[in-house]
């Protein structure tokens, strides 16, 4: 008896100790292939993607106006314009693009381990994902924030006037702490009541639990839409958070960061120079240089990412500029009807201010 | 002893491999705690649970454990975060499994009904709403009751104004203790006990000498007549604060005026009818089961002794049934209270919604966090089948 117990703690004390150098040993290993991984991913996105021969995107499941398939699988949207320019400018041809929908959960770790290349989903930059995650924002593609909805019949025109109201939005993000800081800081009192999952929001809104519905804009926009009677619903003025949504690409590699943030780059400022989808061809011997530089008649910039110096003309005369995608996917005479607001360009009373090519 | 006679070796081999198995699990599990320390470390997470004291920055929905926590945002910590979701997650499932075991045994008597129409109601009730997954029912019932109340600047008038229901809630009078009511609360508990203490004396002077006592009617008298005495003897002391209802105004001041009265949610409604609703299809069945296990001779020696059927079933039938029955009731008692963390779907501000939603958004501490719920559920589970064990233990068989 005693015997056997002797035996079994050796067995267990020589086990652990081999295991545990085993282990040790292992994890050297591995480390040492990571740092490898990492270093290959680091140089190589703009490779990868050339010898698999399409673009890798992560889009929403589902968000109309930003990144939405319809009833034939084509993905439309402004975030999937974004992975539709990067695709141009890599291979000249806009299809050359495949899409992964993401949860919110899913979309940053679906980046980090390769899977996706760019990421396109409506993501608000923050200091925390930029320092924190190892991602890179490359540029914002759309300036949303917190707002809120209201039935007309309610008779309010500023959240001012919301003392007392019921509020009903989605739990686990910051739209709770958003609006509860909006209302402490004005002194009103508000009852906050949060569900998992924005459909049950629209229909407890809808049916008449609250007063108020409160998401980014951009969200309720799609949501009104959803709503028996969209018309009788509107959108306060107030905006109560800063949400800069852009694309978002892997820490470490800066080539392929700059592929991205400048292709963006390019549909604004053509928009700012007045080259549309239909008349980007005819605009490559224009007088203007700054013109011939975006288009490639002028100056080696495509080359110098990597690029064949047509890169900005494929985007623009496949995919059209920024003002193009914004009227087509969420402009006024799309179902979401948002007005360019501060997604306007500079020159034009917006915050829309893209560096120059030069 | 050479090498292959230490193999061969039976006893010797069967320690091995048990040495071996033993071992393995033990590096399985300080592998899965080494590399999950290690990664949290790397994500530049720490292990810990000084969180809990941090002040919570967001609101939730006023419901009992807001009231009993006195939450305020800016004040409130996430430790009161977490209690005010234990406190919820408690009332659905006590609520709950009053309202299950009640429906269910009478859905289950029903089954057994002689009579067509009952019997035939009762299986459709329980096929219909066993068969169907609880959270669409929950959808269902919180839906039909948000669509079915009177919108938020009307009310539905209860017992002549006093209370009043529409879809911001039902608003009921809410008791304020004065000075004094503890004692009558204390007459109460001991007016419980002397009940009890009555029914036992009376059921032993029954068997000794065969003469009966209205105990149930000596005992209801007790516990409601001496607090009453009591209540009145000091004078009254509890105040009522009654919902007050705003028809004219600002159009958003109108309705129920918060910090009047008690307001239960319709979140909670819809909840408790789905639990309770869905729970009681298989209590159903259970009871019925139970029933049906007692041998029919038994009641046929209860008539013939001149018992009448409901003393049979009551002193006969039921005690019997019991100990087949109470078993599977314990499981299905647990699976309502586990069940409640569906409540995240419509709203209800429970355990899952508040603290593994809201609040674990904002820290960030998963595991810590998740561990806490989970000790929450593994509490209430093993209280619960604790208190079914000991009710067991009193009804099942006597063995001689």
């Amino acid at each position: 008896m005693s015997n056997n117990l002797v035996i079994g703690i050796g067995a267990l004390v020589v086990g652990g100790v081999v295991g545990y150098f085993a282990g040790a040993g292992n994890e050297k290993i591995v480390e040492v292939e990571k740092v490898v991984e990492v270093e290959k991913q680091q140089t190589a996105t703009l490779d990868a993607v050339k010898s698999k021969g399409f673009v890798q995107c992560g889009v929403s499941q589902g968000l109309p106006g930003f990144s939405n398939s319809d009833d034939s699988g084509k993905w439309t949207g402004i975030d999937v314009d974004v992975c539709r320019a990067v695709a141009a400018a890599v291979f000249g041809d806009s299809s050359k693009v495949k899409f992964t929908p993401l949860s919110a959960k899913q979309r940053f770790t679906a980046l980090a381990s390769g899977e996706i290349d760019v990421l396109s989903r409506n993501t608000t930059w923050t200091m925390t994902r930029d320092t924190q995650l190892g991602l890179n924002f490359a540029g914002v593609n759309y300036y949303d924030g917190q707002g809120m909805m209201v039935p007309k019949s309610l008779g309010a025109k500023s959240a001012m006037e919301l003392d007392g109201a019921n509020i009903c939005t989605n739990t686990g993000t910051t739209t709770e702490l958003n609006i509860t800081d909006f209302f402490r800081s004005n002194g009103m009192k508000f009852n906050l009541v949060a569900f998992e999952k924005a459909d049950e929001v629209v229909a407890a809104y809808d049916s008449g639990r609250c007063d108020v519905y409160t998401t980014d804009r951009s969200g309720l926009a799609a949501q009104r839409t959803k709503l028996t009677n969209p018309d009788d619903h509107m959108v306060l003025p107030e905006i109560i958070s800063k949400e800069p949504l852009g694309p978002v690409v892997r820490q470490g590699d800066d080539q392929w960061f700059n592929i991205v943030r400048w292709s963006l780059r390019a549909m604004i400022n053509a928009e700012e120079m007045g080259i549309t989808s239909a008349n980007a061809k005819s605009k490559v011997n224009d007088n203007n240089p700054a013109i011939k530089r975006l288009l490639g008649s002028e100056g080696n910039f495509g080359a110098e990412l990597g690029l064949s110096n047509d890169w900005a003309l494929n985007i623009l005369s496949q995919v059209g500029n920024y003002g193009e995608s914004y009227e087509a996917h969420v402009g006024p005479n799309t179902p979401l009807k948002l007005d360019r607001g501060v997604n306007e360009l500079w020159s034009k009373g917006g915050i829309l201010y893209a560096a120059p090519i030069r | 002893m050479s090498f292959s006679a230490f193999f061969y070796d039976k006893r010797l081999r069967s320690v091995l491999f048990q040495a071996l198995l033993v071992l393995s699990i033990a590096f399985g599990f300080f592998w899965l705690i080494e590399n999950t320390v290690s990664n949290l470390s790397d994500q530049g997470k720490s292990v810990g649970f000084s969180f809990l004291s941090q002040t919570a920055g967001f609101q939730i929905s006023s419901t009992l454990g807001t009231w009993l926590m006195k939450y305020e945002v800016g004040r409130s910590t996430y430790l009161d975060v977490y209690f005010i979701g234990i406190i919820n997650t408690f009332v659905v499932a006590v609520l709950g499994i009053l309202a299950a075991a009640f429906l269910g045994f009478a859905i289950g008597i029903m089954r057994l009904s002689h009579n067509l129409v009952i019997r035939g109601f009762a299986t459709v009730y329980v096929e219909m709403l066993r068969n169907i997954p609880l959270l669409l029912q929950l959808f269902f019932w919180y839906f039909a009751v948000l669509r079915s109340l009177p919108s938020r600047r009307e009310q539905t008038e209860l017992f002549s104004g006093i209370a009043g229901i529409n879809i911001t809630g039902l608003y009921l009078p809410a008791p304020i203790a004065q000075s004094g009511f503890m004692i009558v609360i204390l007459v109460f508990i001991m007016a419980i006990i002397g009940a009890v203490m009555l029914s036992k004396w009376a059921t032993k002077r029954q068997y000794k000498t065969g003469r009966t006592f209205p105990a149930f009617w000596a005992g209801l008298g007790l516990i409601v007549g001496t607090p009453l005495v009591a209540f009145l003897a000091l004078g009254s002391p509890l105040d009522w604060s009654f919902p007050e209802f705003k028809y004219t105004g600002p159009l958003l001041r109108r309705g129920f005026q918060s910090g009047t009265g008690m307001v239960i949610v319709p979140e909670l409604i819809a909840v408790w009818l789905a639990l309770s609703l869905y729970t009681a299809a298989f209590i159903a069945e259970i009871v019925r089961a139970g029933i049906l296990a007692v041998a029919k001779g038994q009641t046929e020696a209860s008539y013939s002794l001149g018992l009448r059927p409901g003393i049979t079933l009551r002193l006969i039938v039921i005690p019997q049934a019991l100990r087949v029955i109470i078993p599977p009731l314990t499981s299905q008692f647990l699976n309502l209270t586990k069940n409640s963390s569906l409540a995240v779907a419509i709203a209800y501000p429970e355990l899952v919604s508040i603290f593994a939603g809201t609040a674990l958004n904002q820290v960030g501490k998963e595991i810590e966090m998740i561990a806490m719920m989970m000790t929450v559920y593994l509490t209430f589970s093993l209280l619960t089948a604790a208190f079914m064990n000991w009710f067991n233990a009193r009804v099942k068989l006597v063995e001689r």
